[in-house]
């Protein structure tokens, strides 16, 4: 990568960021994302919060995937269908940059936009901090995990927004993709395969494509470097799929 | 600077453009006209890079648009058909972007950004969302974004539109004074518009182009061109008619309104000249028979006449958006 396409990518994630916070998007996003996740760790479960009895976030994190699941659609859904809309993609890809600039750049600022959004919970860090003596590494962990979920759920709905212009169909067709990656891991929805008699290894081979499995890990404190692989490349391929899709629309 | 060869676009079974091929210098202003969905849009898109051709080449400043894209963008400034931007930016957000994407940094930002908005009158809605502006402000901006790297290639699409009749004339007078430059392709409905600001025109019609030439070659094809009109007090229509008969260069005549003190009579020229030379005969023959001539005047001939009648009535041929 040289200079000038960092640059183009730096000014592009730029003006899609700033986008961001010059509507009320960013600002309802994130008050919805922190009163979700903050009414399902202290409220739900069967062991919320308080009741657990422990100092660690597991009752934090393990709604991530759920919320996450019709939040971050509902942020990338207009990254490319808006520019179609708009018509402002042809203004976008006749710039001396190349598609892949652009298809970056605009991920990479919603993902930074993201990563606001999971900062803004630091206040449950400090709190569990104050009540006990939680395992800070672990902690850290899981928000990398949840951080790198996150870009897998945009990634996908980067993908389903260049697909149509319509804002809903994209949003719908994000959650759905990204709701069976989740299922597919499951616990429930493994013990069901197994009673039906699919044997184990297809099972396996399912449920290491889900985002469940691989979450699971960073919720533990693990960094597995497979884990880690396994989310950078649902992002490469969702990204590369969206240039291919890009390219196929140009082409008529 | 700009060169098109053999360009070609197929939308599935459909040919949007069929074999286009054309040059453009830098100091020429080239017209772009044809009925809707001719390919004029498609055509620009190809040459802008925006859609790839089904074949044929496109190069810009030596550079081959699908080779090297980069290096052709970079010399191209394009105002796309609706003038589209970033709704939720303000003017100078807008324009700052642009300019930054195009390369530039610090102080030539700067001064690029003011130069535009100077250029293009956008002093008074500078840091206004974009999405409160009128259509004419709009449009200006979109403009100013084309032309905000001082690009040595324009390719405007109806730039004119939805501006008002002063707004128009400012960006005629913009564009011509940029033509003298740059190389400009810019598209239009408005045929006068091609006559105020083109050093030459071609018309497309479903794809290929069926007329090419400065507007005064074009317009000198008109059906009317060079027709004669005059008008004739205190003699009546049959005597002129009669002595009109007499007149080398006149093809037919016709009466075209019969007054008690005037008539009104359309003459024809044998050959399609507007060199005066009936003009010149129906005078010497005025003189000698002492009529009281009103008016003689040769007809230019019309483009928008000449563009119907070489473009065909079809409006099946929409254009796929």
């Amino acid at each position: 990568m040289n200079q000038s396409s960092l640059g183009n990518i730096t000014t592009l994630a730029k003006r899609e960021l700033k986008g961001y916070f010059a509507s009320p998007v960013a600002y309802v996003f994130i008050v919805i994302f922190l009163l979700l996740v903050g009414f399902f760790t202290f409220m739900l479960g069967n062991a919320p919060f308080f009741k657990l009895g422990q100092a660690s976030l597991d009752s934090f994190f393990k709604w991530h995937p759920w919320v996450f699941l019709f939040l971050v659609p509902a942020i990338g859904m207009r990254v490319w269908s808006e520019e179609r809309r708009l018509g402002t993609i042809e203004l976008l890809l006749t710039m001396p940059i190349t598609a892949w600039q652009a298809i970056v750049g605009k991920f990479l600022a919603s993902w930074a936009f993201l990563l606001l959004t999971l900062i803004c919970t630091f206040p449950i860090i400090m709190t569990v901090n104050y009540l006990g003596k939680p395992d800070n590494g672990v902690i850290f962990g899981a928000y990398v995990g949840s951080f790198l979920m996150a870009g897998s759920y945009l990634a996908i709905s980067c993908m389903t927004s260049a697909i149509t212009r319509n804002q809903v169909i994209s949003f719908i067709l994000s959650c759905v993709i990204c709701f069976l990656l989740i299922l597919c891991g499951y616990p429930p929805v493994t013990e069901f395969l197994t009673t039906l008699g699919v044997s184990q290894s297809l099972i396996e081979t399912i449920a290491s494509l889900s985002f469940m499995t691989h979450f699971d890990a960073f919720q533990k404190g693990i960094l597995d470097f497979r884990d880690l692989v396994f989310f950078f490349s649902v992002i490469g391929f969702s990204l590369f799929t969206t240039g291919v899709i890009l390219r196929s629309h140009r082409a008529g | 600077m700009i060169k098109v060869q053999k360009l070609r676009k197929e939308f599935g079974p459909k040919v949007a453009v069929n074999s286009l091929s054309f040059e453009v210098e830098r100091g020429e202003v080239l017209g772009f006209l044809g009925p809707n969905g001719a390919g004029k849009s498609t055509s620009m898109r190809m040459i802008t890079g925006f859609i790839p051709p089904t074949d044929g080449k496109v190069f810009v400043g030596g550079f081959d648009m699908i080779e090297n894209p980069i290096p052709a963008k970079r010399l191209i400034g394009y105002l796309p058909e609706n003038a589209p931007s970033y709704n939720d930016m303000t003017v100078h957000g807008f324009l700052s972007f642009c300019a930054e994407i195009r390369g530039l940094r610090g102080e030539d930002l700067k001064k690029a950004v003011h130069r535009v908005v100077e250029m293009c009158f956008l002093e008074n809605v500078l840091y206004q969302s974009i999405d409160t502006l009128s259509k004419g402000y709009r449009h200006r901006t979109c403009l100013a974004q084309s032309i905000i790297h001082d690009p040595e290639v324009l390719i405007l699409d109806e730039p004119t539109d939805g501006l008002d009749p002063n707004q128009k004339h400012e960006v005629r007078q913009l564009i011509k004074r940029m033509g003298e430059k740059k190389a400009i392709i810019f598209s239009t409905h408005i045929l006068e518009e091609v006559e105020a600001v083109c050093s030459r025109a071609m018309i497309i019609d479903r794809g290929e182009i069926v007329a090419n030439g400065t507007p005064d070659e074009l317009k000198a094809k008109a059906d009317r061109a060079g027709v004669v009109t005059l008008i004739v007090g205190g003699v009546a229509g049959s005597v002129v008619m009669e002595k009109l008969g007499q007149v080398a260069a006149a093809r037919k005549s016709a009466v075209v309104k019969e007054e008690s003190s005037r008539v009104v009579i359309r003459i024809y020229p044998k050959t399609q000249c507007i060199n005066g030379e009936l003009a010149h005969q129906i005078s010497d023959l005025a003189t000698r028979e002492k009529w009281r001539v009103e008016e003689l005047h040769t007809e230019e001939g019309r483009l928008d006449e000449f563009f119907r009648s070489i473009t065909l009535p079809d409006t099946k041929s929409e254009e796929t958006k």
